[in-house]
């Protein structure tokens, strides 16, 4: 199957059972397969009238006890920005997946792209931290939209799938364990006296207990600066816990969350970091690279955000040059630089979109950073 | 590794060719198969392809880059890929639907009237099986059995029968072009497999 069945099927098998959407190319595979499927396991799928009301709607379905999806690529992802953000300040764990596409704009409806992975991370306004993954096969697809469920109900954090056109439209095996050997987290469930409740009273590991719509417990949310009733409080002192909270029970827990794959040398001469589809491209690179007498380390990055700070600063240490290869004029390639701090030398390997990198290309500039 | 690409125009099945075989060799033939397929406008109408990677170890790089195999079943989309196709090659054209220049770097050409030969069967949406028979005989890129195994679900579940019966003539035809003629019981056999 395609990599959009896939994060269909990884979707239902996390025990997704709402999926709001507005199809667009080239993730409405997803949406066709959802729509096939949902009613099979007693879940809904809407259409819904545009990207703004897609997002509203998964709100609405997790504060009544769902497990919500949907999936987006380009001029969507932006229209769902508002409401990520809502989502966010709500602490309303939902999954959305992005099959990126060329952009700004419309861009290239058809072609592939990894140009959103900053907007993944700051695209609705304000200081909020998210959790984001990045598959580079159908088989992946499957398996982090599990993860991402199970991230996102463990965190109370909107989890994103940053997946792109060529992955999404790539056809390969998949293998789908029997139900009982996926692990998969559920929401955590408040059920002490019901005038007690506080929607937003972090529990001992620092995150709030949720209830379901229709269970008789009554409390406020808003995107509004909030206490732990959730109610309004407009002021500095506030912000100051409310904003805090949101970062901190992701970057406290960031060593936990994050995943990567790591091979070759722990004395690189030159350490080579991608994700997603042009992680793949890499490796044939890094092959390459070998075959020449370079020490390359490969880092394959599975989480986006929260980034793997520590690791790349470790590595700073040792390695002549990093070389991060992307779809895009250069986004996470900053980050790395950021991590470096001057410690090594940090190369780009830009491509704006609407195909893959030449692995001959990012050979060279590998055999370039060595020198 | 393999590189092969399926083309034609829309409509013919050609992404299904991919599909098709791209399944029987990841679940059947115990390899690893990546399918990629021209995608938006213009895979629809003009000329489509679909493109598979074949290997024994994981695939990389998901697209093709110098196809060993190219199957043309319209002359657009012969037109367009016949130069991709490297030297020492095999290309399979539907002969009544493309007319191939000399030629060229030792290329093997293989072809094939399965448009014709599926419209004598009772009907021309299987040619792309035909196609598929007949491709499986002459490169042996993939085993007749896997290809039969990956059809439920891939093709209408009432449409079966008449798939198979197409993939078999090909097959068929394809043995008989490369010389292996078989005896009729075998042939009958195929056919009822």
């Amino acid at each position: 199957m395609d990599g959009d069945y896939a994060i269909a099927e990884g979707a239902l098998a996390a025990g997704c059972r709402f999926f709001g959407g507005y199809p667009i190319t080239p993730s409405t595979e997803t949406a066709e397969r959802f729509s096939e499927r949902i009613p099979e396991v007693g879940g809904v799928f809407i259409q819904m009238e545009d990207e703004l009301a897609a997002m509203a709607s998964l709100i609405g379905a997790v504060w009544g006890g769902k497990k919500a999806m949907s999936v987006t690529s380009g001029p969507g992802f932006s229209l769902m920005m508002e409401n990520l953000g809502l989502a966010a300040m709500m602490e309303t764990p939902l999954v959305l997946a992005n099959v990126q596409r060329g952009g700004p704009s419309t861009g290239l409806p058809t072609l592939t792209g990894q140009q959103d992975m900053m907007q993944a991370r700051w695209g609705s306004h304000g200081d909020y931290e998210i959790i984001a993954l990045s598959p580079d096969s159908p088989q992946e697809c499957f398996d982090l939209t599990i993860e991402a469920f199970n991230l996102s109900e463990t965190y109370r954090v909107p989890t994103l799938i940053m997946t792109d056109e060529c992955v999404g439209h790539m056809h390969e095996k998949v293998v789908i364990p029997p139900a009982e050997e996926i692990e998969l987290v559920e929401r955590k469930w408040y059920n002490g006296p019901k005038e007690k409740y506080m929607p937003y009273a972090p529990d001992s590991d620092g995150i709030p207990f949720m209830v379901k719509a229709g269970d008789g417990y009554r409390f406020h949310t808003t995107g509004l600066t909030h206490d732990e009733r959730g109610y309004p409080v407009i002021n500095a002192e506030q912000q100051d816990i409310c904003v805090r909270h949101m970062v901190e029970k992701i970057n406290n827990n960031a060593e936990k969350i994050i995943r990567m794959d790591e091979e070759g040398t722990d004395d690189p001469d030159v350490v080579v970091l991608s994700y997603g589809i042009t992680a793949r491209i890499a490796v044939k690179a890094v092959q390459g690279a070998r075959k020449k007498g370079i020490k390359v380390k490969n880092i394959r990055l599975i989480t986006i955000w929260p980034f793997p700070e520590k690791r790349i600063k470790e590595l700073a240490h040792k390695a002549k040059a990093f070389v991060v290869p992307e779809i895009n004029y250069g986004q996470i390639v900053l980050e790395v630089e950021r991590c470096v701090s001057g410690m090594a030398k940090v190369i780009g390997v830009p491509h704006c979109g609407g195909g893959v990198h030449n692995p001959d290309h990012i050979l060279n500039v590998i055999k370039e950073a060595a020198k | 590794m393999t590189e092969i690409r399926f083309s034609g125009f829309g409509g013919q099945g050609i992404i299904r060719c991919g599909l098709i075989t791209g399944k029987a060799l990841s679940l059947f033939d115990k390899k690893h198969a990546t399918m990629t397929q021209s995608f938006g406008p213009e895979a629809r109408g003009s000329a489509c392809s679909s493109q598979l990677v074949v290997s024994d170890e994981r695939v990389l790089y998901p697209y093709i880059t110098k196809p060993g195999i190219l199957i043309a079943m319209s002359q657009e989309a012969y037109d367009k890929y016949e130069s991709d196709l490297q030297k020492d090659g095999i290309l399979i054209i539907d002969e009544d639907l493309v007319e191939p220049k000399p030629p060229r770097d030792n290329i093997k050409l293989y072809s094939v009237q399965s448009t014709r030969l599926a419209e004598e069967l009772g009907n021309r949406i299987i040619g792309n099986l035909v196609m598929l028979g007949f491709f499986t005989a002459v490169t042996a890129v993939v085993s007749p059995e896997a290809m039969k195994k990956a059809l439920p679900g891939l093709v209408p579940e009432r449409f079966l029968d008449l798939n198979i019966k197409g993939f078999d003539k090909g097959y068929e035809v394809g043995l008989q072009t490369i010389g292996k003629k078989t005896t009729k019981t075998k042939r009958k056999q195929e056919i009822t497999k």
